[in-house]
């Protein structure tokens, strides 16, 4: 589904990813992990087509097609979707006018009728069960005033409305109250299919537990270091970066 | 250069949607600006000797005054003497009916979006055009005046109600009142005259669209609306040009009049030609909008949506007289290119517990400046006066202006006045954020923009906020950058 050959992008040229490789299959879960400021929101931005960084080498291919020429927009109606780490507010727009345009214009992308009030407000009512959301918050202007942990759930709930083929999720876990997190992760797990695929950004082995995944990778100074299954997970939890960290530097000076 | 510049580009050279203009015979005065001009359309119109004389009067105080400067806006001087100062659309004889209208006329309604017929029988607002100078049609009169209400063009009010149109013309705004006021009384050609009798709820919209068609002419209506004591009565107006290389003026006067326990809901959305993406031609637009709550308990509000003309000199006013009147001022004005808007308003407490809500979204895109100038004025008398101003402004790129002129006068120590003021960019936070979601960058900024806007237009009439939104949108569709 995913495909990225030796991605390396830079913002404002400073290089931040530098040489990223990753297959991912339709179905699969991957986990990426990796201390702060490795680049594991960059490569989501970038993934998601955000124009301040530079792609200066590599492709991404996303069913086949070049990912890298498409815009934000194309991305997303091509089923892209990004859980931001920090949800943006957008002041005086509902979530439930600004869910509509989205639905809409990604539904004209793949050729199916625009919903009609009705219609869209059923489809509401049915995901907002998924992640346990409260329709109070839906019609409050988008995510302004909203809790850590709020906008965390309603980036999901925007998930569970757009039916991606592939999800990130970068930092989904963190400011989620433990009943949260399951909530969430529950939602996560009820949208998985064999057709989609998610990746998930995150520094806690215990959101692994919820959403278990098929790899994880260790994204450090831009690249991916280590590939494993959920034991690495585990690894990392009981030992921290260190150890990865010295691993890449002995390599490094060899 | 990133793709939102490109978009920027590509968009502001977008045309004016409304610039077009249709050829008829115009029935038109000399370019100039004398008495024999005045005399000439005071003759024209079948005017009585009166108004001749007050026209007269209006000239000569105008002739006394000098420019306004003061306004964050620049220009070059208006050659006041090379513009016509009259021009109707010929007609062999005056129709009758709607039916009896040169189509050509109806045409250009129809093409506005203003289908007469069909707002009549659809949308149960009654509608008088007032193209170039004159008043062309006035729908559902009858129904109106069934109930005593007058809801036709000025000129008409001059000659079937005489006495009202004497008892309050110049009474909210006089003719020495400005520079270009003066001009207006002077030279005014037609506009429209409202007036709802005691007690009486008026049951529809009332509304006026305006036009520039001819080159070389000014435009100088003149919009008198009484409301006596315990009416009620909304009255909207839309306004469009059609797009020429040289700037035209328009310099229009509304007084509203608000009786005791009176309210009249004025809303305008003002669509002049903006000028070319380049800065050239455009509208200047002048004018002086005043409303006084002369009785205890009445209520005046003014909601306007700007995003028209190339410069704009505006501010709607309340006089808040009676006791317990209350005044509201609702705004949006956008700004694109090479747009200048100097606008804003002035709330006079004179009588006691007075309230004014002010609440002012300034839009700027391209290389415009948009200024919003506000004067609170509490006097003596005015015990127990409450302003409350909400002043927001919103830039989009890094070429234009947004400015903020509060000037508030407090005489009276119970007064309670409040001021907030913001200033905020859309983000590329934002945009990619909906972008993300599968919104195109236009579709975003409109969002984000009636966003901002909301609060001001949810105070127009249904009808209204649609075509303000789309509006909105037009304006200042890709203007990120
Ligand atoms: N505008 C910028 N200019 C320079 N450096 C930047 C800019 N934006 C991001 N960076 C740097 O890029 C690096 C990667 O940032 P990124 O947000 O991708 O890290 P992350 O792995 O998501 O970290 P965290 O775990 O803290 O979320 C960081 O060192 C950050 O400081
Ligand atoms: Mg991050």
């Amino acid at each position: 589904m995913l495909s990225i050959k030796n991605l390396h992008a830079s913002i404002e040229g400073t290089p931040i990813l530098r040489g990223i490789n990753l297959e991912i299959k339709a179905g699969e879960v991957h986990a990426i992990m990796g201390p702060n400021g490795s680049g594991k929101s960059t490569l989501a931005s970038v993934l998601a087509g955000r124009e301040e960084y530079e792609v200066t080498e590599g492709e991404v291919l996303f069913q086949g097609k070049d990912l890298l020429e498409l815009a934000p927009e194309e991305r997303a109606r091509e089923g892209v979707f990004l859980a931001f780490q920090y949800p943006v507010e957008i002041p005086g727009v509902s979530s439930t006018n600004f869910l509509r345009t989205a639905v809409n214009q990604v539904r004209e992308h793949r050729g199916l009728e625009p919903l009609d009030a009705v219609k869209f407000l059923s489809l509401m009512k049915e995901k907002m069960k998924l992640v346990e959301i409260d329709q109070k918050l839906l019609s409050r202007a988008l995510n302004e005033g909203f809790s850590g942990g709020e906008k965390k759930r309603n980036e999901i709930f925007q998930m569970a409305m757009l039916e991606p083929k592939l999800s990130i999720l970068d930092e989904t876990d963190s400011g989620l109250d433990i009943d949260a997190l399951k909530v969430v992760s529950n939602g996560v797990n009820q949208l998985k299919s064999p057709e989609n695929a998610t990746i998930v950004v995150t520094h806690y082995q215990r959101l692994l537990d919820y959403i278990v995944p098929d790899f994880v990778h260790v994204l450090y100074k831009g690249q991916i270091v280590k590939s494993g299954t959920k034991d690495l997970a585990l690894e990392l939890e009981e030992k921290g970066y260190d150890w990865i960290k010295e691993e890449v530097e002995s390599k490094a000076t060899v | 250069m990133s793709k939102d510049n490109q978009i920027l580009e590509e968009f502001t050279s977008k045309e004016y949607e409304h610039g077009w203009s249709v050829n008829y015979e115009a029935d038109e005065a000399p370019a100039g600006l004398n008495e024999d001009i005045i005399r000439w359309i005071s003759v024209k119109k079948e005017e009585p000797q009166w108004l001749l004389e007050w026209r007269l009067k209006a000239f000569k105080t105008w002739q006394s005054m000098i420019e306004p400067e003061w306004a964050n806006v620049h220009y070059p001087k208006i050659n006041l003497q090379a513009l016509k100062y009259y021009s109707a659309p010929k007609q062999s004889k005056k129709p009758k009916s709607l039916n009896e209208l040169d189509p050509e006329l109806l045409a250009i309604y129809e093409r506005l979006g203003i289908s007469l017929n069909e707002q009549k029988r659809l949308q149960g607002i009654a509608v008088d055009a007032v193209l170039d100078s004159v008043s062309v049609a006035t729908t559902f009169k009858d129904t109106l005046s069934k109930l005593g209400i007058v809801f036709c063009s000025f000129s008409e009010a001059v000659k079937e109600h005489p006495e009202l149109v004497k008892k309050y013309l110049g009474s909210v705004v006089p003719m020495t009142d400005n520079y270009y006021a003066a001009l207006n009384s002077a030279v005014f050609s037609d506009g429209s005259f409202c007036y709802i009798p005691k007690g009486v709820r008026c049951p529809m919209e009332l509304s006026t669209y305006f036009r520039i068609n001819a080159a070389n002419t000014g435009q100088f209506e003149r919009t008198l609306i009484v409301a006596e004591d315990e009416s009620y009565v909304s009255y909207l107006e839309g306004c469009t040009a059609p797009q020429r290389d040289e700037n035209q003026l328009h310099a229009a006067v509304v007084e509203i009049y608000a009786g005791a326990h009176a309210e009249v809901k004025y809303s305008t959305v003002q669509n002049w030609f903006p000028g070319d993406k380049n800065g050239k031609g455009g509208i200047y637009n002048f004018v002086t909008k005043r409303g006084i709550c002369a009785g205890d308990y009445s209520k005046i509000s003014w909601t306007q949506v700007e995003t028209g003309s190339a410069v704009t000199w505006k501010y709607p006013s309340c006089i808040l007289k009676g006791d317990n009147s209350i005044g509201e001022f609702y705004s949006v004005a956008v700004t694109n290119n090479y747009q200048q808007a100097d606008t804003g308003t002035k709330m006079i407490h004179i009588g006691k517990n007075t309230k004014s809500r002010i609440v002012s979204k300034g839009i700027s895109a391209g290389k415009s400046q948009n200024s919003y100038r506000g004067q609170v004025q509490v006097m003596k008398r005015a015990t127990n006066a409450r302003n409350f101003s909400q002043c927001d402004s919103l830039l989009m790129g890094d070429r234009c202006g947004a400015h903020t002129f509060p000037y508030i006068d407090i005489n009276n120590p119970t007064a309670k006045v409040e001021h907030e003021a913001t200033t905020s960019k859309i983000g590329e936070d934002q945009i990619f954020y909906c972008n993300q979601r599968g919104i195109a960058t236009e579709d975003a900024v409109a969002l984000i923009v009636n966003g901002y806007a909301k609060e001001v237009l949810n105070q127009l009439p249904m009808e209204f906020a649609v075509e303000a939104q789309k509006l909105l949108a037009l304006t200042l569709e890709g203007s990120v950058g």
